[in-house]
């Protein structure tokens, strides 16, 4: 594929400071708003751009000046921001959906007559879009020929599995792409230039200032070595937007607009000292410091607690609608497409499969892809359990096969000056299992609900407390008692690629405990692995392959074969799915409920994802710092919460929000 | 020698992976994989095959697409064939020369010219592989053995055994590796194997660190808890899943320490602790041909060349192993 | 702060004591009999009264018990006496205190090559865009740790003095003749400084904060150097840390092919006269230099990572 030559030629490209700021394809709104508030960036252009399809022109003008709200206290700016968007999507919703009906195929002439008819153009037009990388095995082309079209003032999302290519797409824009990665075709026009064509010093003026990034890992994406206020400063100085002086207090004010509590503190602090939530802010801060016009998020919170997700999803919507900034949403989470992005452009296999309004393809997916997407993702089936929930209640007077009672552990953090710290970890935490029950442990991370599993599996000896295991006290078994744990309790980790060795063929991790615990003989412990492999739905053929030959989903259905060989009573599932795809998720929960039905294994159930553990768990644990805050089943729990956190959690689920903005008369609801 | 200090030095705060040519290109290619991972599940060739028994004509493509590699490998080759059959490289006599022909500078007769007793230098050095590969052998024998078992006996232990063992490590590193070696010396005498055992003592710390690392990797990770949860007892931990996966490492530094022990062993030999003066060690040899070096420049520039190739090629060998690991992993 | 420091030194302690404990037990417990070999080596007649070897072996002290040997001898290096020279009879601490400053030019130029091409060429390698000049410098370190520093010393006083007579090839007169010398010395580490650092400085560049720093719109000179290098020296410098006794030990190989006057060639002599104490003398010295340096580079480290001190001294400041 060739390159359009109709682009300028390179020399004309804006390198001063100026024309970086001002000079865009953009003009023109950047104009409107001035004219209405003569206040130039902070004009919101237009405020809910599903408009552009023919909305009245009028509505542009409902500006809301950017007052200083952002520096308002967390909560109560989030609040609004939450409020706002709800309301904006409420009241031009229906416009939406009626003219971007248009808008749905993918492929590149469509969409381009599309953006062209619109009453403005897009800010940023994607076209033929193809990016290989090179490796030792050959080339990957990890993005086919996409298209995709962000217009000003919109959150357009991309959704897609790992290695659909939405990030590579994303990165390809800005040609921040590895080393080996390269751009084969197409063109990214933004504003009047096309980026692939501009040399690297030319696309400097474009990074930072013109696009900002918010990149996927908050805790790896600053410099550890450098304060938080020269790293936002150093947008600021890269492109001369401030001089060495002015440089750090502006810095202040930007990181205080980005929602970073006690901002001046903050920015004399290194990385390190700041949370999770706290550094992602500071990289927001990063994006936005130079006001650019679009802003690519990738994945910006898929590293962070719910709780603190929502928040700051909450803060960036909130800062980029009030600057009227674009936004190009790259997630793997479909509810958090929902509830933020005008426009969702889903891929799969480095292709776009579909592409247009959030309602359109939320509710009329076209796709298979699309709509296998919806089936799956666990924000937004609000409903769709997997345990025999109907099962029987277990008898009253039936002995628990785990019982938990009152379990504290303390780690001895390394001794400060003289005291001697500890950090109690779990605390109190008292726990019942019944035979072929789920118990869902559910907390974000640093609650404990990994040390507690570990407790009752006795990998871990308790400060104090007891475990109790089918009615024998184990707590302090050792020698034979604990080998008899060990075969009737299993594990199934989270991260199936670190959790099976990798020498090891297929069958020799599934036979390990059978040979751990000299069951049968090789023929019959193959024998075994051949029937648990087909139990797990893997064909017999992986035997004598290894597990980097298989993919993670798969992987994990032979960590559970693994379990299951010596027929165990309890298996503790420690975020089985997390660190799988949706679709994946979906099987393998599946897979994990079929099982509990056929052989009557109770599940210990470890998860932050409190969609995922409304499928699968009878009775559900709610923790936090330590202790377990609310017990319950789980009906109970989701339609009742009675704890103020475990409402917290529920409403910060994804998904939840477009749920009930989607609860009108007239729309169809089968995929929500 | 010095470079066995700072492997173990590395070792503990980077880790051994890759060396600067295989980082770039492999991290890249990580890093594109995290960003996109080629379609599931198929096409992944690259780490998925290299796990599985390597097919000696894969091997070969492999040497053919890096001709330094196979540059390597042979020079290699050639050494150690030189050390057992050195008849198979010259038939002249490496001790006994022809007086009227001496310093005869390089050319068709004497390759590498003759030297003041006129025996031919290129016997000479043939000859001394020899006595350098063995002295090297040992040293690295010795080193890998009592280092690599302080290293698992630390590392898997642990507690105040790793405590004590690793106290004393860190004494032994903290002496020069050519000082220590030095003492060595002067303690046990002179001689080649005195020698070599003294450079393999000096080389014991860096093998400890290595081993003891990498077996506190292993026994860190998922699949050994795994392992131990689904009721694996403690010596087929240690067999089945430490030993194997914490070798790699281990197995890379006994090849670049190998290079260094060449290094060390011929600055003993030229330093003059060595194998008494007929026989051709090549450090020795160098150190013989100081004294012409206004004259007769091959006397000094072609046994040490030789040094030098050895000592590159293993190096060349050790960094494609390393690079071989890393992608198994 | 101080705490860590003070903990530091108290360590730093520790490793010296023991360094000199395994120097005395390689030389004055290994060989046996140390008067004999001593006499062996120091006398070359061949021909040793007995009566004279009793009366060396009380004069040393080796007819005590072991332990008390070890205490008395301990009891003495402590104040800084290691005996007398076997050969010279002069005291080991002056012997060494005199051929230090020769050496400590020789290797301080060494370091500072060493440190700035070694540093210079990892970082150009990692700058340049071009492939060739790429592999070409990265070619270069493996080959400086692979050949043999004497040879390396000898090629290039072949080439330069001999040659071309530009610097001197013996000797210890003034700058033009510490070049050659320096420059063979610098050769290996420079080479391992170079390997770490480029090879941190690869994996630096390989990190998300680097695309952070790439997406502000930085260039690649700012990214190598304000993002990158920083985060890439800790390696680098504990290399140099390890080197530093490394230094110090290659000068017996240096000054000795360059017949430079220096702790090297006192050590080279003593070995071959098999002069115990003068060898003891010198590997406590080595230990001295190597946990000097690292002191010197511990303290460093938090300069560079602030990340350090939070983790060496646990006080976590208000987050």
């Amino acid at each position: 594929m060739t390159r359009p030559t109709t682009n300028e030629p390179e020399t004309d490209v804006p390198v001063t400071e100026e024309s970086v700021t001002h000079e865009s394809a953009t003009d023109q709104t950047v104009t409107r708003g001035q004219g209405v508030t003569g206040q130039g960036v902070t004009g919101r252009p237009t405020t809910d751009t599903a408009t552009t399809k023919g909305a009245a022109p009028a509505e542009t003008t409902t500006d809301r000046t950017a007052t200083g709200n952002a520096t308002t206290a967390e909560a109560a700016t989030d609040e609004v921001a939450t409020d706002k968007s709800t309301t904006d999507k409420a009241t031009t919703g229906e416009s939406a959906i009626d003219a971007a009906a248009t808008d749905r195929r993918p492929t590149a002439g469509a969409a381009l007559t599309d953006a062209a008819s619109a009453d403005e153009p897009a800010l940023l037009e994607v076209r033929g879009l193809s990016v290989s990388y090179r490796t030792r095995g050959g080339t990957v082309r990890a993005v086919r020929s996409v298209d995709l079209d962000v217009w000003p003032g919109q959150v357009t999302a991309v959704v897609g599995e790992s290695g659909s290519g939405k990030s590579t797409t994303a990165h390809a824009i800005t040609r921040l792409l590895a080393a080996n990665g390269g751009i084969d075709a197409g063109i990214v026009r933004f504003g009047r230039h096309d980026l692939t064509t501009l040399s690297e010093r030319e696309l400097r003026t474009v990074r930072g200032a013109r696009i900002g990034l918010v990149p996927q890992d908050p805790t790896v994406s600053l410099n550890p070595v450098k304060r938080i206020g020269e790293q936002v400063a150093e947008v600021l100085r890269i492109h001369g937007l401030a001089t060495r002086r002015s440089a750090p207090s502006a810095a202040v004010a930007i990181l205080d607009q980005a929602g970073l509590p006690d901002a001046a503190t903050r920015a004399r602090q290194y990385p390190h000292e700041l949370s999770g939530g706290m550094r992602q802010r500071a990289l927001i801060a990063v994006a936005i410091a130079a006001k650019p016009q679009l802003i690519i998020a990738d994945e910006p919170t898929s590293a962070l607690d719910v709780t603190v997700q929502r928040v700051i999803l909450d803060h960036l919507q909130h800062l980029t609608e009030e600057s009227g900034t674009a936004v190009l949403l790259v997630t793997h989470d479909l509810g958090v497409a929902a509830d933020r992005a005008q426009r969702i452009v889903v891929m799969s296999e480095g292709r776009v499969v579909e592409a247009g309004p959030t309602r359109d393809v939320l509710e009329n997916p076209q796709h298979a892809y699309t709509r296998r997407l919806l089936a799956s993702a666990p924000s937004l089936t609000t409903a769709r359990p997997r345990a025999t929930a109907a099962a029987t209640a277990p008898a009253p007077d039936e002995v628990p096969l785990v019982e938990a009672r009152n379990l504290v552990k303390e780690f001895r953090l390394p001794a400060a000056a003289g005291a001697a710290r500890t950090l109690r970890a779990v605390d109190d935490v008292s726990l019942t299992l019944h035979r072929g029950r789920t118990l869902a442990l559910v907390g974000e991370s640093g609650s404990g609900k990994s040390t507690t599993a570990r407790l009752v599996l006795r990998l871990v000896d308790p400060t104090s407390g007891s475990v109790l295991f089918d009615g024998a006290d184990v707590t302090t078994a050792r020698g034979a008692g604990a080998r008899q744990l060990r075969r009737r309790a299993q594990l199934v980790y989270q991260n199936p690629y670190a959790s099976l060795d990798p020498r090891f063929s297929i069958g020799e991790v599934i036979t390990e405990p059978l040979r751990a615990f000299r069951v049968g003989d090789r023929a019959s412990r193959l024998a075994r692995a051949r029937e648990l492999l087909d139990r797990v739905a893997l064909p017999g053929s992986v035997l004598d392959r290894r597990p980097a030959e298989l993919s993670g989903g798969q992987r994990q259905r032979v960590a559970i074969a693994r379990a299951l060989a010596l027929s165990p009573d309890l298996v503790v599932c420690d975020e089985p799915v997390s660190a799988l795809d949706v679709s994946v998720q979906a099987q393998v929960l599946d897979l994990l409920a079929e099982l509990q039905a056929d052989t009557g294994v109770a599940y210990l159930f470890i998860s932050h994802d409190l969609a995922v553990v409304r499928q699968i768990a009878h009775r559900v644990a709610v923790m936090r710092s330590g202790r377990v805050v609310e017990t319950g089943t789980a009906e109970e729990l989701f339609t009742r919460p009675r704890h103020d956190y475990t409402r917290e959690l529920l409403a910060a689920i994804p998904g939840g929000r477009h749920a009930s903005a989607g609860d009108r008369p007239h729309q169809p609801k089968e995929h929500l | 020698m010095s470079r066995t200090l700072a492997d173990g030095a590395t070792a503990g705060t980077a880790g051994t992976a890759g060396t600067a040519e295989a980082v770039g290109p492999v991290g890249a290619v990580e890093a594109a994989a995290g960003l996109a991972r080629p379609v599931e599940p198929g096409i992944d060739p690259g780490p998925a095959n290299a796990g599985r028994g390597v097919g000696p004509r894969r091997f070969l493509l492999f040497l053919l697409r890096r001709p330094g590699l196979l540059a390597s490998v042979l020079v290699l080759v050639l050494v150690v064939l030189a050390a057992f059959w050195p008849g198979l490289f010259t038939s002249q006599d490496p001790l006994h020369g022809v007086p009227a022909e001496n310093f005869r500078s390089p050319g068709g007769g004497h390759w590498f010219g003759t030297d003041e007793l006129g025996r031919d230098v290129f016997s000479r050095v043939v000859h001394g592989a020899q006595l350098s590969l063995k002295a090297t052998l040992i040293a690295v024998g010795f080193a890998f053995v009592v280092g690599g078992l302080i290293g698992l006996v630390a590392g898997f232990v642990g507690r105040w055994v790793e405590d004590v063992l690793m106290r004393f490590v860190d004494v032994l590193l903290s002496i020069p590796s050519l000082f220590l070696s030095l003492a060595l010396v002067t303690a046990l005498g002179y001689g080649t194997v005195k020698v070599a055992v003294a450079v393999g003592i000096a080389s014991v710390a860096g093998f400890a660190r290595v081993t003891r690392a990498e077996v506190l990797r292993v026994r860190q990770a998922v699949f050994v808890e795994a392992s131990r949860s689904c009721g694996a007892r403690w010596y087929s931990v240690l067999g089945r899943h430490v030993l194997p996966n914490a070798a790699g490492p281990v197995i890379v530094l006994a090849t670049l320490e190998f290079g260094a022990a060449i290094l060390a062993v011929s600055s003993l030999s030229f330093l003059g602790y060595g194998a008494p003066p007929p026989a051709p060690e090549w450090g020795t040899l160098i150190s013989d041909g100081r004294n012409y070096l206004a004259n007769a420049w091959w006397l000094t520039a072609l046994p040490g060349l030789a040094i030098a190739a050895t000592g590159l090629a293993t190096n060349r060998i050790a960094r494609a192993l390393d690079g071989e690991w890393s992608r198994q992993r | 702060m101080r705490l860590y420091v003070v903990k530091r030194l108290a360590q730093a302690l520790g490793v010296l004591w023991a360094a000199y404990t395994v120097s005395f037990l390689v030389l004055d417990y290994l060989p046996g009999d140390p008067v004999s070999a001593m006499a062996g080596a120091g006398a070359d007649t061949g021909q040793v009264d007995p009566a004279q070897l009793a009366a060396l072996r009380h004069e040393y002290g080796f007819d005590k018990p072991i332990l008390a040997q070890y205490a008395d001898y301990l009891g003495r290096a402590v104040r800084g006496d290691f005996g007398d020279s076997v050969s010279t009879g002069r005291p080991v601490t002056a012997t060494l205190a005199d051929a230090l400053p020769q050496t400590l030019q020789l290797t301080g130029a060494a370091l500072l090559l060493a440190v700035f091409l070694g540093g210079g060429l990892a970082v150009l390698a990692t700058y340049t865009t071009r492939r060739w000049l790429r592999q070409l410098l990265l070619s270069l370190p493996p080959l400086g740790v692979s050949v043999p520093t004497f040879w390396v010393g000898l090629v290039l006083v072949e080439l330069f003095s001999f040659r071309t007579r530009l610097f001197p090839a013996f000797g210890n007169d003034g700058l033009r003749g510490l070049v050659l010398p320096a420059v063979t010395l610098a050769v290996p580490t420079g080479a391992l400084v170079a390997q770490v650092l480029a090879k941190s400085l690869f994996t630096a560049l390989d990190q998300a904060y680097v695309e952070t720093a790439r997406a502000k719109g930085a260039g690649r000179l700012r990214i190598r150097l304000r993002h990158a290098l920083r985060n890439a020296s800790l390696p680098a410098l504990t290399v140099v840390g390890l080197l530093a006794g490394q230094l110090i030990a290659g000068s017996v190989v240096v000054e000795t092919v360059f017949s430079r006057d220096g702790l090297g060639r006192v050590t080279a002599a003593a070995v071959t006269v098999q002069d115990i104490p003068l060898v003891q003398g010198v590997v406590v010295f080595g230990a001295l230099i190597f946990v000097a340096a690292n002191l010197i580079v511990d303290l460093v480290y938090p300069l560079l990572d602030p990340r350090i001190v939070v983790a060496a001294s646990r006080k976590v400041r208000p987050a």
